[in-house]
């Protein structure tokens, strides 16, 4: 398997190292740990954000640092949650006295790792206030949680309680946002291929020429249902129908869209899927308020896309379309 | 530095030594109903934990633990970080005044309390639970109620854990990876609550060699002491 690597136990370092390098009026890294911050963190009077998680998922987390969104990234090896110390290290560095809201995605290492970190510097008296996003509306548990996975909805908390903090609001409010975008969303994601870890160097799962798995998360554990290939417009019939069956929307229920690639396939592509999506929101009486398509949360070189749908209200309207400034995501 | 901190790092020097001898029987286990890498982990994080405790300088048992349980929470990772490490850090304060009967059961009910509340874990769920609880709740009553010397109770204790750990053999494990393979994890012994099993014992064998058990405990800050007056079990 070729892959632009030097060494798999680099990897992450590197990467970090050369997104500094990429936007360095944006972004800095704390010394010896694998920490993004923005470059103006700790921003005064402002409650900090903070998320993170395995790498491999890029432009998540640290795409995402800047005004109107994050405060601080940390990155975990490849598909393994950061250490409680390096998450201590976080929180720690985006708090400038008006506390912090940790943003987890629900994987038990996350979680864990995360609340550790969390009473750590509570201990040391930052205010900190969790939210859990559990959107991937695929699996009750998993292999690697205890009720649903957190995926793509993640970037809609970020950016709602990142709009929100930004506007001056209080860790209770900015944690309420939060909580409301992860209790509007859902995602289903599917893959053609299998992803390519760094340390494996070979697919993840075997997934045969003629089969598509369903339900997949993003690190290559299995997902729900594997078929045989099918359309685009099938496949995005099965995400969507399975999506709005978990979200239950009324009619005329305006939503925000996104068609998320895994990292390997091309936006000709996920265009063909948005184009049926948002046919079939059509033919359910759904309003789309705003469509994003484009790659934001990965799984490495995965062949595959995710869909997310989230009920928007004009509170969720006005913090998910007001402005962020980041290297992936960019609202004016 | 004091004999009781001299104790800790050994103890924790111990559960090193223990940790990587049985560290290919611990991924066995864990390869078996998780993702093996259980024996691995934990004999790097003991490992590192054993290198910063001894070359702390002057340490107390509290500074001890709260090391150690630092080192493993940076260098173990996954869940297993939070909670063995995490819990070590939190229950670390109960040690503050020193090892004493009170103390040490101070020190293993908050432990216990926040791998629960960490985990989310129940009796019988297959985790290091099953182990965990008979043993602390074993400990509390050994000292407290059946006034034995602390390392009497960690003696009883650990034959509770060794029972919880032959429990979680035949039970479906409701927690953590395992609980994925539903019916299949059935018939394995959760590696979790082996590892805990483990280091209780060397816990033990440290207080053994370095505790009097045999003399009546003497009522001073520098020897474990059963608690005087009355005891109440809540």
């Amino acid at each position: 398997m070729k892959k632009l690597i030097n060494d798999p136990d680099d990897v992450v370092d590197e990467m970090l190292d050369g997104m500094v390098a990429a936007y360095p009026d944006q972004v800095r890294r704390l010394p010896d740990t694998k920490v993004l911050v923005r470059a103006d963190a700790p921003v005064d009077g402002k409650v900090g954000i903070v998320s993170g998680g395995g790498s491999g998922h890029e432009p998540t987390h640290a795409g995402y640092l800047g005004a109107g969104m994050l405060d601080g990234a940390a990155a975990g090896e490849v598909f393994t949650s950061p250490t409680a110390d390096e998450l201590e290290e976080l929180v720690a560095a985006a708090d400038s006295g008006e506390g912090v809201l940790m943003v987890i995605k629900n994987y038990e290492g996350d979680v864990m790792n995360f609340e550790t970190a969390g009473e750590m510097v509570e201990m040391e008296g930052t205010d900190v206030a969790e939210v859990v996003v559990d959107d991937d509306v695929a699996v009750e548990d998993s292999l690697y949680t205890s009720g649903r996975r957190g995926v793509c909805g993640t970037i809609l908390v970020h950016k709602a309680a990142g709009a929100k903090a930004a506007e001056g609001a209080d860790l209770a409010e900015v944690q309420r946002v939060a909580q409301k975008v992860v209790d509007n969303v859902g995602t289903m994601g599917m893959a053609l291929t299998s992803c390519v870890t760094p340390e494996k160097g070979e697919p993840t799962f075997d997934l045969p020429e003629d089969e598509i798995e369903l339900g997949i998360g993003i690190h290559g554990e299995p997902g729900v249902e594997r078929t045989d290939v099918m359309s685009a417009d099938e496949i995005t019939e099965e995400l969507t129908g399975a999506v709005l069956d978990d979200l239950d929307l009324d009619e005329g229920q305006e939503v925000l869209t996104i068609v998320n690639g895994m990292g390997g396939t091309p936006q000709m592509e996920l265009f063909v899927v948005n184009r049926k999506l948002q046919e079939l929101l059509g033919e359910h009486g759904l309003e789309t308020w705003d469509a994003w398509v484009g790659d934001y949360m990965t799984s490495l070189d995965m062949e595959g896309c995710s869909i997310t749908v989230c009920a928007v209200d004009d509170e969720l309207k006005e913090l998910l379309g007001a402005s962020a400034e980041t290297p992936a995501l960019t609202v004016k | 530095m004091s004999d009781q901190g001299e104790a800790v790092v050994a103890a924790v020097a111990a559960v090193a030594d223990r940790l990587e001898a049985e560290r290919s029987y611990l991924t066995d286990l864990d390869s078996a109903i998780g993702d093996a890498d259980h024996g691995g982990n934990m004999a790097r994080g003991w490992a590192a934990a054993a290198e910063a405790v001894a070359d702390m300088a002057d340490p107390e048992p509290g500074d001890v633990v709260k090391t150690a349980g630092k080192t493993l929470l940076s260098e173990v990772g996954g869940a297993s970080g939070p909670l063995y490490g995490g819990s070590l850090v939190f229950a670390s304060p109960e040690l503050a005044d020193g090892l004493t009967a009170e103390t040490a059961v101070a020190f293993a009910e908050t432990y216990l309390e926040k791998v629960q509340d960490r985990g989310d874990a129940r009796i019988g769920d297959k985790t290091m639970v099953d182990a965990l609880v008979p043993a602390v709740h074993t400990f509390k009553k050994s000292v407290e109620v059946d006034e034995m010397t602390p390392v009497e109770g960690l003696s009883k204790a650990v034959a509770a854990a060794e029972r919880g750990v032959d429990f979680t053999v035949p039970i479906r494990a409701s927690k953590g990876r395992a609980s994925y393979l539903g019916w299949r994890s059935v018939g394995h012994q959760d590696p979790g609550a082996t590892s805990t099993l483990y280091i209780m014992e060397e816990l033990l064998g440290v207080a053994r060699e370095r505790l009097d058990v045999t003399e009546p405990l003497p009522d001073d800050a520098e020897s474990p002491t059963v608690p005087d007056g009355e005891v109440t079990e809540d």
